[in-house]
């Protein structure tokens, strides 16, 4: 077995294992913890296939912003008492049933697939040719990309901001109907 | 054994699955968000196998997972704005009792 499967097969367990820890513990930050680990198997797995720049991307957004993220809204949210409850539903078993069949869907048709595995070299300076792409060929969906990440900021600042002179939380207000739609309804009320 | 593609879209699918079974039985609303970010995580290993495996002379793949990753930051903050101020209404996280949009 040379170094290559054995790194895999070692991020693999590691992943795998921490997933699986992240859906059924009883404690969310110990989750939150776990989570952080799975991220940076895959950050590692992107390493071995020569996709640096993502990998980079991945430590940085996944592992450095996400996961604090994450661990706030846990601080914010859970109370660490908490652990006693019940942290699952009452969709255990048919939750099973779906990932398991979903699983079992996925490999079968993994099995069955003809894969045509290029024997070319790899591309020399992927970084390079990624920020060209970025900005030629994929310039408009990294603009709309742009956009969108403005609006979630917007949009989070909006949703979760309190009011200054109360300390109450100001849901966004409900849109106004239409003065058509008011006499409508208030007739219909009537 | 050498490890190649299947290999890697094996680790992506049982990752996938996990986050799947997650998502559908975690009673606190920031672990249903965890299991998505699994999901995007299997999701992106896929693009990165297929890319270096099938076409190791077109980034194009890795394009798409960056975008992807773009999207998944977009995603958890709205999300985890939506799960603060469910917090401040309900007084919990559960989403078990967080149906006021079911008629």
């Amino acid at each position: 077995m040379d170094t290559f499967s054995l790194a895999f097969f070692v991020l693999a367990f590691l992943i795998v294992a921490s997933a699986i820890f992240v859906v059924s513990s009883k404690n969310i930050f110990h989750s939150a913890i776990f989570l952080i680990l799975a991220l940076s198997g895959v950050a590692g797995l992107f390493v071995m296939l020569h996709a640096y720049f993502l990998a980079a991307a991945q430590v940085l957004i996944y592992v450095g912003a996400i996961s604090v993220l994450m661990i706030f809204a846990v601080m914010l949210t859970s109370r660490i008492a908490d652990k006693e409850i019940r942290h699952t539903n009452e969709q255990v078993g048919i939750g099973l049933l779906i990932s398991g069949g979903l699983l079992a869907v996925i490999l079968y048709s993994l099995y069955n697939t003809p894969f045509t595995i290029s024997d070319q070299p790899i591309a020399e300076g992927a970084g390079m040719t990624l920020g060209r792409l970025l900005l030629t060929k994929f310039v408009l969906p990294f603009e709309v990309v742009s956009v969108l990440l403005l609006a979630a900021l917007i949009g989070a600042i909006i949703i979760a901001r309190r009011d200054t002179k109360t300390g109450d939380s100001v849901p966004p207000r409900p849109i106004p109907l239409p003065k058509s739609l008011q006499q409508a309804k208030g007739e219909s009320e009537s | 054994m050498t490890v190649g593609l299947p290999h890697f879209l094996a680790l992506s699918a049982i990752v996938f699955c996990i986050g799947v079974y997650g998502m559908l039985t975690r009673r606190n609303a920031v672990g249903v968000l965890m299991s998505i970010e699994l999901m995007f995580n299997a999701v992106n290993i896929t693009l990165v196998a297929f890319a270096h495996y099938i076409t190791p002379q077109d980034v194009t793949g890795q394009v798409v997972a960056v975008f992807t990753i773009a999207v998944a930051a977009a995603e958890a903050t709205v999300a985890l704005a939506i799960v603060l101020l469910i917090y401040q209404h309900h007084k919990g996280i559960d989403v078990d009792n967080v149906n006021i949009m079911k008629w």
